[in-house]
C-alpha cells in the first residue's frame, strides 16, 4: 500500500470567522491559510482567546466559516463527519454508557453498516486496548480517573479510523504526571496509527514534543497564523533525553519568544 | 499549662476509649459521646488535677454499653417526632370534635373504618359497593388519563425541547392554558363525549400533562452542547441522538413531571368525580356528604392522603432506579 502522501491533506484558503452576538459582531479569525501534509502532526498554539479552537472546530465542521475554503482529502468540508474524529477537551463522554458502550457507538456508527457484530467488537476492545484500558472497558465515565477518561475519549476517535485526529487541549484538565504519561503514550499511538492529527494546546512543552509543525497564532480580535515553525526533531522522541537537547531548547525558546516577546498578552 | 495537658490527656483518652471493638465511625452519635466523654473528663481531672492513668481503662470498659445506649436514642429521636406529630394532630382533631356538633373524633372515626375494612369489595347495587372497588375505580381513571397525558406529553415535550421553532410556536399556547382549573375543562369534556366518565378522564387527561410536557421539553433543552457534538462528530441518525443521548440525559427531568403529573391527576380525581358520579372514591365522598356519615368522609380524606403519598414515593423509587447517577 505504498502511495505517495498528500502534500495538501488538509487546506485552509483566506478563512475567516466572524461571530455574530447578542452585542454585535466578533472577528475572531481572519485569513487563515493553512496546509496540513497527510500523516502529519500539526499543534496550534496562541494565548487563551486567540480562536485556537475556532480553527479546529471550523476543520472538525461543527463551525462553518464566514469565508473561505477548507478541505480535507480534497473534499470541501461541509459538515462534521467520523473521518475527522475530535477528542474533546472535557472529554465528552456519555455517563450513562460504560467505556465499552461509548466506544462501540463510534465504531458501530462508522463501520456498522459494513461488518459482523464481532468484528465491531474486536475494533472496539482493540481500541480501548490500545489506550491501555482493556481492564476498564465495564466502567462507566464517573467511576474513573480524569486521564482514564481522556484515554477512552482518545480510544473513541481512533476506533473510527479517522483522516485527520483532531485534539482539542486534549491534556489540559490533567495534573502534569498524567499528561505526560498520555503524551508519552499518544505519541507512540501517533508513530503506529500514522494518522494526521491537528492538536490545539496552550503548552509549550507539548507542541515542540509532540509535534512536526507548531502553527502560532496572533492574539485576536481578528487572529490569523503569526509563524509556522517546523519541529525537525528525530522520532521516536524521548523527553527526558530532549531536555537537555540543545535543539529541543532552541525550539523551544522560539515558541516562547513567539508567545512572550512578538505577541505577548497584557494580563488581563 | 495545666489546662494544656488536661486538654492532651482528654483527647489521649477518647481516642483510647474509641479504639477496641466498637466502629470509629464520625456519625453525630460517637460524635457526641465523645464530646459527652471529653466534658466529663475534664471535670473530674479538674477537680483531681493529678495524673490519672488509671482512669484511662475505666473509661474504656464503660464506653461499650454506651455506644448502644447512644444508637437507641439516635433510633427514639429519629422516631420521636413524627409520632409526635401525629398524637398532636390526634389531641387537636378530639379537641374540637369534643367542642363541635357533627364532627366525630379519632376513635369514632377509628371504628367506623374497622367496619368499613372489613369487607371493602361488596357490591350491592351498582350505586353501593365497598370501598375498595370505589378507589380502584378513582385509581384506573388517573391510569386512563395520566397514561394518556404520558403518551402525548412525553413526546411532545421531546420535540418542544428539541426544535426552537416548536418551542416558540407552542410557548404561548402553554403558557396560556396551563393555569386553567382542571374543572374548568369538565363541560368541555361533557360537551364533546357526551358522557361522565371519559369527561372524568379527559380532566385527568388535560390536567396531568402539562408537568410532562414542561419537564421532559427543559430536560431536552439543557442537553449539554458537548453531548451533541459528539453526535454531530459522529453523525449519528436522529433515532441514535433520541435513544442514546436525549433520553438518557431527559429520565431525570422525565421522571419529575411524571411525578408532579401524578400528583396533579390524583388531586383532581376527587374533584372531577365529585361533579361526574358514578363509582369513585370522589363521588363517595359527596354521598357520604349527603348521608351526613362524617366519619367516611375523614376516612376518605385519610385514603387519598395515603394512596397519593404512594403514587408519588412508587414513582420516586422508579425513578432511583432508571437514572444513571
Amino acid at each position: 500500500m505504498e502511495r505517495k502522501l498528500q502534500e495538501k491533506y488538509v487546506q485552509l484558503e483566506n478563512v475567516d470567522m466572524t461571530f455574530v452576538t447578542k452585542k454585535g459582531t466578533f472577528d475572531a479569525l481572519k485569513g487563515i491559510n493553512l496546509n496540513i501534509k497527510e500523516g502529519e502532526f500539526i499543534s496550534i498554539i496562541g494565548h487563551s482567546g486567540c480562536g485556537k479552537s475556532t480553527v479546529l472546530n471550523l476543520i472538525s465542521g461543527l463551525l462553518t466559516p464566514t469565508a473561505g475554503n477548507l478541505f480535507c482529502a480534497g473534499r470541501e468540508i461541509a459538515k462534521p463527519g467520523p473521518e475527522r474524529a475530535v477528542v474533546f477537551q472535557n472529554h465528552s463522554l456519555l455517563p450513562w454508557l460504560t467505556c465499552y458502550e461509548n466506544v462501540y457507538l463510534a465504531v458501530d456508527r462508522v463501520f456498522g453498516e459494513s461488518e459482523s457484530k464481532s468484528q465491531l467488537e474486536a475494533r472496539t476492545k482493540a481500541a480501548l486496548e490500545l489506550v491501555g484500558l482493556s481492564h476498564a472497558t465495564e466502567k462507566r465515565p464517573n467511576e474513573i480517573s480524569g486521564g482514564m477518561k481522556q484515554r477512552v475519549g482518545i480510544a473513541r476517535a481512533l476506533a473510527m479510523e479517522p483522516k485527520v485526529l483532531l485534539l482539542d487541549e486534549p491534556f489540559g484538565a490533567l495534573d502534569a504526571l498524567t499528561r505526560a504519561g498520555l503524551q508519552d503514550e499518544l505519541m507512540k499511538i501517533m508513530a503506529k496509527s500514522g494518522c494526521t492529527a491537528v492538536m490545539v494546546t496552550h503548552d509549550v512543552d507539548e507542541a515542540v514534543l509532540l509535534s512536526d509543525k507548531i502553527v502560532m497564532m496572533t492574539n485576536g480580535p481578528a487572529a490569523t497564523i503569526g509563524e509556522v515553525l517546523t519541529v525537525d526533531l528525530e522520532r521516536p522522541r524521548k523527553r527526558l533525553e530532549l531536555a537537555e537537547d540543545a535543539h529541543y531548547n532552541h525550539l523551544r525558546s522560539e515558541v516562547l519568544k513567539f508567545l512572550y516577546e512578538r505577541h505577548a498578552k497584557k494580563a488581563a | 499549662m495545666t489546662a494544656l495537658t488536661i486538654k492532651n490527656i482528654a483527647t489521649l483518652k477518647g481516642g483510647i476509649a474509641h479504639a477496641p471493638g466498637d466502629t470509629p465511625t464520625s456519625s453525630p452519635e460517637s460524635m457526641d459521646s465523645s464530646m459527652d466523654n471529653h466534658v466529663s473528663e475534664k471535670v473530674t481531672l479538674v477537680a483531681a488535677n493529678t495524673d490519672n492513668m488509671a482512669q484511662i481503662s475505666t473509661v474504656a470498659s464503660t464506653k461499650k454499653p454506651n455506644v448502644a445506649l447512644q444508637m437507641l436514642r439516635q433510633f427514639f429521636a429519629w422516631v420521636i417526632p413524627p409520632i409526635m406529630g401525629i398524637l398532636l394532630m390526634l389531641a387537636v382533631w378530639s379537641l374540637i370534635s369534643y367542642q363541635s356538633q357533627g364532627l366525630p373524633g379519632p376513635i369514632a372515626t377509628f371504628k367506623a373504618a374497622t367496619i368499613l375494612f372489613s369487607d371493602p369489595f361488596y357490591i350491592n347495587n351498582p350505586n353501593d359497593v365497598g370501598i375498595g372497588w370505589n378507589i380502584l375505580n378513582s385509581l384506573q381513571r388517573v391510569a386512563t388519563g395520566f397514561g394518556m397525558a404520558a403518551l402525548v406529553g412525553i413526546p411532545l415535550g421531546f420535540i418542544i425541547g428539541r426544535y426552537e421553532f416548536m418551542s416558540r410556536m407552542t410557548a404561548p399556547i402553554i403558557s396560556l392554558l396551563k393555569p386553567v382549573s382542571p374543572l374548568a375543562w369538565l363541560p368541555i369534556g361533557l360537551l364533546v363525549f357526551k358522557a361522565a366518565n371519559p369527561a372524568a378522564i379527559w380532566v385527568i387527561f388535560i390536567s396531568a400533562i402539562w408537568p410532562m410536557i414542561i419537564n421532559t421539553a427543559v430536560g431536552v433543552s439543557k442537553v449539554p452542547q458537548d453531548y451533541m457534538n459528539v453526535a454531530k462528530v459522529l453523525n449519528l441518525s436522529e433515532w441514535k441522538i433520541v435513544t442514546k443521548i436525549l433520553f438518557p440525559y431527559v429520565l431525570p427531568y422525565m421522571m419529575t413531571g411524571v411525578r408532579l403529573s401524578i400528583g396533579v391527576a390524583w388531586l383532581v380525581i376527587v374533584a372531577a368525580e365529585m361533579l361526574t358520579g358514578g363509582v369513585g372514591i370522589g363521588f363517595w365522598v359527596w354521598d357520604e356528604w349527603n348521608n351526613l356519615n362524617v366519619e367516611h368522609i375523614i376516612i376518605a380524606i385519610v385514603i387519598v392522603g395515603v394512596v397519593g403519598l404512594l403514587l408519588e414515593q412508587g414513582l420516586t423509587l422508579l425513578a432511583k432506579r432508571f437514572s444513571y447517577e
